[in-house]
């Protein structure tokens, strides 16, 4: 297994799973499932007592090692040299399962799917550029940027809305883009972190070997997965392009009055994806928008930036709903934190934890309390 | 599942009970080097109330169980010697009651380092508590379970000195209050003027009771810290250092590190000083009577002190210092351990030799750590070592050099601090026949069917 020779080096101290000021417990599997071995420690002792053949390949490993929601907090707060590798040894691990063909049946769905339809909810390919009907997004031809919306923005109900949000504004800003329509390819960022290595690569050289065809230069996503996947994977398989979140985009018109605002009064929070803050520590630009809009008035979470504690959504987490249920999963967990701030709006800027956080107000009946909007919906509110 | 699988299911709720192999892997071990056992079930509660029924339970079938915190003991303490329960404390995690002005707080017996010190600095930054350098997960309750030691132990002894109330679990499953709380609605006192019966479960590893709840002193806290360190190379005069130091009345916490690496350190005594104020005016003046009590050592050439580099600082001032924790990887391996007896401060310089003697005997990378308990009236003198946990002969090694220590620190008038059963025994074995006998009559009294933690502290 890659990062073999790393594994036995943990010390079981759980550093990991706290904040940076230890305030609290914040490896969402932990938080939930509250035994040692669904901590970061937990799973790095598995791991090493799996490879020596000490335990076995069984249901409740697999239950710990695909709960793991790759969140990076573990990174982020293990005290030791080889913190950064924590979510890889954990995504090489699902990758030796994944190769012996021994995974939980929901991730075998979400791979098939993806493996077949091209997108895990088994809908047709070109129905996925229909989120933009109704809107002056156009088909990229040699636009500034491509606007890659991802399989969430694509085909989900709730995430299409905020696709076509993000794409109007972007336009209205007078921002050049364009999208792949039906022929937009899933980015692969959970393929990867659900470990299967070869159907990433794949999919990665599809894309890559097409936006160089189309000449793509610079992408803008929606979804800080995709974000993630063309920042960081994609340059070592050959994909250098420019890549911003959307947010990354809109924080400097905002700034520069190109996107004028009037007063929106509301009292917001903002939650940090994963895959925007820790991974890619972006925590500025989705504040400076909120907190450039007449009227509204910022509020932190207790657990926010390198700190935040994550919806739970993260590592195919979203689709397979291994780490979701009950009363302790971390979108509940997260929503109560939100709740605790006195804000009306959690502002989110990922469709996933979008998802993630209405499922979680809805089960804790906050409805009438909570609403989630993402960071361009608001803007979009605002406008004057 | 098996009926107790069941039982203990109808107890803390499904989720929380396991008999899979994977918990009992992990709840066999702890990070150091005792060889593990595997328990039967790993139960997760969430109330007292909860662990009253499943020691009830295993009252009843005669199962043995261990309460464990972190784990951090380092020293086998939460290996389930005997199978049975592992009771995992770690959901118990509430702040129940605070006293601002009688600088009280109680917490559940499951809350870590961590979260009290953290809790303390967002709502009531005048208060602390003598955190230890254990990893912040540590537990409170274990902490002075196994009589640890902080950063206030200089100033107010052990930390299990610091505890105002104890509610407990006893092998039986009664509910029982210890000290003033149990005639008193306020927890201010864990015995006097009463007779103390805190002394029927601290330091007895869960033997005899699972800690629930536990209240604990707190402390001033100074708006600024600050440290010095002053180093000698000769290990002889490191007693006396401490003595002046202790005599100024002026310290917050005194430790004294030597270790070859890196390689500043080798050869050096390093006398770590911490103080703190409200004031530049309060820091300073504690600095100078720091200076003043130290310049007879820097006149006579024998020890000066060293410029803490300001890279250096926020690592020496971190709280719990997470430095201590690094130095299991100094082998890249994610190991050590310590054998940490409890001894006079005069044996300091017999302890630092002979911690040099045995890493080089058994020729491992070792850091010699002591910290100062009360005015100098003794000191936890740490002989650690750090392993490869991927190296069985360095683990070996290890174990062998950390008997000798034990052998030691027996012969030179130590007390084991946190021991392992091997050191229990060798303890029992000196200890006065009448103090064991006592102890055994304690035990047999309050466990009968010997269910608590079995194998420690246990008298045949
Ligand atoms: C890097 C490092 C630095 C350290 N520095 C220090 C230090 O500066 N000072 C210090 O004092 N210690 C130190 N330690 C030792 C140890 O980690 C601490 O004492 C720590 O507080 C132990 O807490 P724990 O929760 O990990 O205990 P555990 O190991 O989980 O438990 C210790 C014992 O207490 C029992 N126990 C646990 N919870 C309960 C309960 N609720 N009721 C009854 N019994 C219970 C267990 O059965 C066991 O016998 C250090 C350890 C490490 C690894
Ligand atoms: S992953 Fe790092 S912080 Fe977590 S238990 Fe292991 S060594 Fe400690
Ligand atoms: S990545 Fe997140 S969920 Fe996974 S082990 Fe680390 S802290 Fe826990």
């Amino acid at each position: 297994m890659k990062y073999e020779e790393i594994v036995h080096r943990c010390f079981r101290c759980g550093y990991c799973k706290l904040t940076s000021d230890y305030t609290d417990f914040n490896c969402p599997a932990y938080r939930k499932f509250r035994f040692e071995t669904y901590s970061p420690g937990g799973r790095m002792w598995l791991i090493r007592a799996w490879l020596n053949n000490e335990i076995k390949n069984s249901e409740r490993f697999q239950d710990i090692l695909f709960s793991c929601a790759t969140c990076a907090n573990c990174v982020e707060h293990c005290v030791f040299v080889f913190s950064e590798d924590l979510v890889n040894i954990f995504i090489a691990a699902r990758e030796e399962m994944v190769n012996k063909g021994i995974i939980p049946p929901a991730v075998r769905d979400y791979l098939k799917n993806i493996r077949i339809n091209g997108n895990p909810y088994k809908e047709p390919q070109d129905e996925r550029g229909k989120w933009a009907d109704g809107t002056s997004v156009e088909t990229y031809k040699d636009q500034d940027y491509l606007f890659y919306v991802g399989c969430v923005g694509s085909y989900d109900e709730r995430a299409k809305k905020i696709a076509r949000v993000v794409g109007n504004l972007l336009l209205e800003a007078g921002i050049s883009i364009g999208i792949l329509g039906d022929k937009e390819k899933c980015d692969g960022n959970e393929v990867r972190a659900l470990g299967e290595a070869g159907l990433f690569q794949f999919l990665a050289e599809e894309n890559i070997a097409y936006f160089k065809e189309l000449g793509v230069k610079r992408i803008i996503t929606l979804d800080p997965h995709a974000f993630n996947a063309f920042k960081n994977d994609y340059p070592g398989l050959g994909g250098e392009f420019e890549v911003y979140h959307y947010t990354q985009i809109l924080a400097p018109l905002i700034k520069s009055k190109k996107i004028p605002l009037a007063e929106y009064k509301a009292k917001i929070t903002f939650h940090d994806p994963c895959y925007l803050g820790r991974h890619n520590g972006e925590y500025d630009a989705p504040r400076k928008i909120l907190g450039a809009i007449p009227g509204v008035e910022m509020v932190e979470m207790e657990q926010n930036r390198e700190n935040a504690f994550c919806c739970g959504g993260g590592g195919g987490n979203f689709f397979t709903d291994i780490l979701g249920g009950g009363e302790d999963s971390p979108n509940r967990i997260r929503v109560q934190g939100a709740l605790d701030t006195g804000a009306q709006i959690i502002a989110v800027a990922c469709p996933q934890c979008a998802k993630m956080m209405e499922d979680a107000i809805k089960s804790e009946e906050l409805d009438d309390r909570l609403e989630v909007l993402d960071v361009a919906e608001i803007v979009s509110r605002a406008l004057s | 599942m098996t009926d107790i699988t069941q039982a203990l299911a109808e107890i803390v709720g499904e989720g929380y009970v396991s008999d899979q192999p994977e918990e009992a892997y992990f709840y066999a071990r702890d990070p150091g080097l005792m060889p593990a056992h595997e328990p039967d079930y790993v139960v997760v509660p969430k109330t007292a109330e909860e662990i009253q029924k499943v020691v009830r339970l295993a009252n009843r079938d005669k199962i043995p169980i261990v309460p464990m915190g972190a784990g951090m003991a380092l020293t086998g303490l939460v290996i389930p010697l005997k199978g049975g329960i592992v009771i995992d404390m770690k959901r118990m995690t509430g702040i129940l009651a605070i006293n601002e002005k009688a600088r009280l707080v109680i917490v559940e017996g499951g809350i870590s380092q961590g979260l009290l010190k953290a809790y303390l600095e967002k709502n009531y930054p005048k208060l602390r508590h003598s955190i230890p350098d254990s990893p912040a997960t540590a537990t409170i309750a274990a902490n002075v379970m196994i009589h640890g030691q902080g950063r206030l132990s200089q100033q107010y002894g052990f930390n299990s000195d610091m505890v105002a109330g104890l509610e407990v679990v006893l092998p039986s499953g009664e509910i029982c209050k210890i000290g003033s709380c149990s005639i008193s609605p306020d927890w201010f006192s864990k015995g006097a003027p009463m007779p103390d019966l805190s002394g029927l479960f601290l330091g007895w590893f869960g033997a005899t009771g699972i800690i629930t709840k536990v209240a604990l002193k707190l402390y001033p806290k100074k708006k600024m810290r600050d440290v010095e360190i002053f180093i000698t190379d000769m290990e002889e005069i490191v007693p006396d250092i401490v003595h002046e130091l202790t005599y100024t009345e002026m310290v917050e916490d005194i430790t004294v590190f030597a270790q070859p690496l890196p390689m500043i350190f080798r050869d050096n005594h390093h006398i770590t000083i911490f103080f703190t104020g409200d004031t530049d005016t309060e820091l300073e003046f504690k600095r100078k009577m720091v200076w003043d009590a130290l310049d007879r050592f820097i006149k006579s050439k024998d020890g000066g002190f060293m410029g803490v580099p300001p890279v250096m600082k926020p690592t020496l001032l971190d709280s719990p210092q997470r430095s201590v924790t690094r130095f299991a990887d100094v082998k890249k391996g994610g190991g050590f351990e310590y054998s940490g007896p409890i001894i006079l401060v005069e044996k300091y310089p017999e302890c630092s030799r002979k911690i040099r003697e045995l890493a080089e005997k058994y020729d491992l990378g070792y850091s010699g750590m002591a910290r100062i308990i009360g005015r100098g009236h003794c000191m936890m003198y740490g002989f650690a070592f750090t392993f490869n946990r991927a190296d069985p002969d360095m683990m070996e090694r290890t174990r062998k050099a950390l008997h000798e220590v034990s052998e030691y620190a027996l012969e030179a008038g130590g007390v084991f601090w946190k021991p392992t059963v091997n050191e229990q025994k060798m303890a029992l074995d000196k200890m006065d026949p009448n103090t064991r006998n006592l102890m055994g009559m304690i035990k047999k009294n309050i466990d009968p069917n010997g269910i608590m933690n079995p194998g420690n502290w246990e008298v045949n």
